[in-house]
């Protein structure tokens, strides 16, 4: 389409057919009529054109434009944009150890990890709506969840299985990171924050273990905190605790459970950790971790092989 | 054969996760072995040819010269990224639309579970109470697994390795370590899951769980067995034994690490904070076989008994 705008296009419906303006009523408003239709029509024939252009090219409105701030044609620079550009995939580098695409080397367990953590949450999020933490409703509120709210047992089904298999995948993710050495230089730190992001994986499971109020969950925090009373020094039952002073009623298992049994201030305890406390000291954890995979050289390989007789002699200090 | 019993247990959806574990964990052990051994054969043809080490790639991986080094993440990374979180999110839905998350009657505490379990992921600590008193099992233990995983990059001197799959280069770390996760970890797990009963007994799977069953263990402390009643002779003797381990095992342990000439070569390098690090976790973590071995074989509670604790 040649290049006009609307401006442009003014002079050309008022010309040809508007020729007899001093015509009385009847005739001279039916050519007005026939001149506004004329008008609708090429107007229509733009917006027509228009359309056809922008689903043809969308990459050239200026609304896409504006969402994603760079070209995305097949260049190698246009394909290194895409990643660095974009808030969510920023923290992938632009281009990778070709062998470490591959399933073999990294079995993809922390990034799946990850994404299920982040099922977890929208699941999570979701069972909120439908759950009080207080003694008199949870147990009622899961039955209710499970019938009477729309696909609320597919939701808790989802979050329970979705919590167990993150916990077998980020296990597995750290026995991988062991067998390929990658907790080596530079990578020591990171292995450390992530023994942390395990443990808090495990206490995130445990805290929502209680929350259905029922008999297992409640057993199994029963079980749990119980050792807590046993803590040397600040358990009331562990060595050293009642010299100290420990009671039942001033000890960790106290603090933990907010009482000394597994009452309903255990549950709002549990229900706080679970739902706000730790996601957010395990997303600040994570972030960590993503960082520092990146500032370590990202991913650990897979590299050459060294031989044994290459080993440098370590620098003295 | 109680194939009713066999399938309550399996078929339990808490438990599920454990069936899952038991083809996964073996699965990517022999999936890593098997990467290791290929890497384990390059190594050695390498090592035993210094020409070709120079100019090889030093991959069992596919090459040729002209190849660049490095892909594009989008689209070689982001599609397989993409990929697996469709499979994910699929497994999860099936797995979610197929079996459905316990729920048990409303929370009683005049009604104790028998069996009473932990999660599934702490069924390793709690199989650690038959061996050890709570303070050791429920606290003890599991702060020095974290603090000992945490240590692992501090104390492991040895430099090959990195980022590569191995064996050969790293037989003592990586037996140490499938050693903890499998032996101890995972198939403590299991047995708490699949084989640990009502009363926390051990019923062979196939087994009825028979919840009037009664086991008449005699479980005698060691300074019995000698024949030593009086209390601070109780604590002399206990603490003589524990050292006494405690030096068997450190020794022992060091008798191993300097079997072959690179391993001596490793410990050299070492720093001596590095290396007593390193024992004190190892002799620690070799306590609990030990212990189970004692208990199970000898019938022997507690070795160190003192009116505050009891190992």
């Amino acid at each position: 389409m040649p290049e006009s705008n609307g401006h442009d296009a003014k002079p050309v419906s008022t010309g040809g057919t508007n020729g007899t303006p001093g015509n009385g009523n009847g005739n001279g408003h039916g050519s007005k009529v026939a001149t506004v239709v004329a008008g609708a029509k090429q107007v229509q024939a733009r917006a027509v054109e228009e359309i056809k252009e922008t689903i043809k090219a969308p990459e050239k409105t200026d609304v896409w434009k504006s969402i994603l701030r760079v070209k995305h044609d097949e260049t190698p620079r246009s394909r290194a944009l895409g990643v660095l550009s974009n808030v969510f995939l920023h923290l992938h580098p632009a281009k990778i150890n070709r062998d470490a695409v591959a399933y073999k080397y990294t079995w993809g367990m922390g990034g799946m990890t990850f994404y299920v953590y982040i099922t977890l949450v929208f699941t999570g999020t979701l069972l909120m709506f439908y759950y009080h933490p207080s003694k008199v409703v949870a147990f009622r509120d899961i039955l209710y969840l499970e019938s009477d709210v729309p696909f609320g047992k597919l939701l808790r089904n989802m979050h329970r299985w979705g919590a167990h298999l993150m916990v077998i995948m980020v296990e597995l993710h750290m026995f991988r990171v062991f067998l390929t050495g990658s907790y080596k230089k530079p990578r020591e730190f990171n292995w450390v924050v992530g023994v942390l992001l395990l443990v808090l994986t495990l206490l995130l499971s445990f805290t929502g273990y209680l929350l259905p109020d029922d008999q297992l969950g409640f057993w199994a925090v029963t079980v749990g905190t119980n050792m807590a009373r046993a803590t040397p020094l600040l358990g009331h039952a562990g060595p050293f605790g009642p010299q100290l002073g420990m009671t039942a009623f001033n000890d960790v298992r106290f603090g933990l459970l907010g009482g000394s049994i597994v009452d309903s201030n255990a549950l709002l305890r549990a229900y706080i950790w679970h739902c706000v406390a730790i996601p957010i000291i395990a997303s600040l954890f994570m972030i960590v971790h993503f960082w520092r995979v990146r500032k370590d050289g990202g991913i650990s390989g897979p590299a050459p092989v060294v031989l044994e007789s290459e080993i440098k002699e370590p620098r003295k200090v | 054969m109680d194939f009713h019993q066999l399938w309550t247990i399996l078929s339990t959806p808490d438990n599920v996760p454990i069936v899952l574990l038991l083809f996964v964990v073996p699965f990517y052990t022999w999936y890593a072995l098997r990467q290791s051994f290929a890497n384990d054969r390059l190594i050695a043809e390498l090592e035993a040819n210094p020409e070709m080490a120079k100019t090889h790639h030093r991959k069992v991986q596919p090459y040729k010269p002209g190849w660049a080094k490095e892909v594009h993440v989008w689209p070689y990374l982001l599609r397989i990224e993409f990929l697996a979180a469709i499979i994910v999110t699929v497994i999860l839905m099936v797995w979610s639309i197929t079996l459905n998350a316990p729920l048990e009657e409303p929370s009683n505490p005049t009604l104790t579970m028998n069996p009473s379990k932990a999660p599934w992921y702490f069924l390793g600590l709690q199989e650690m109470l038959v061996y050890f008193d709570p303070w050791m099992a429920g606290v003890v233990m599991p702060s020095l697994i974290i603090i000992g995983l945490m240590a692992i990059p501090f104390i492991d001197a040895n430099p090959l390795g990195n980022g590569y799959y191995t064996f050969r280069q790293r037989k003592y770390s990586i037996l140490t370590f499938i050693f903890g996760f499998i032996v101890l970890w995972v198939s403590m797990i299991v047995i708490g899951t699949l084989i640990r009963g009502p009363g926390w007994m051990w019923f062979w799977p196939g087994t009825t769980w028979d919840h009037n069953r009664l086991i008449f263990e005699v479980n005698r402390d060691l300074p019995d067995i000698f024949g030593i009643t009086a209390r601070v002779g109780k604590i002399i003797f206990g603490a003589i034994v524990v050292l006494l381990y405690c030096v068997a095992a450190a020794i022992g342990v060091h008798k191993l690490l300097t079997r072959t000439s690179f391993n001596r070569k490793i410990l050299a390098r070492m720093s001596v904070l590095q290396y007593v690090t390193m024992q004190v976790f190892l002799v620690i973590m070799l306590a609990l076989p030990v212990k189970i071995m004692v208990r199970l074989l000898f019938r022997i509670k507690y070795i160190w008994v003192t009116p505050w604790f009891n190992i």
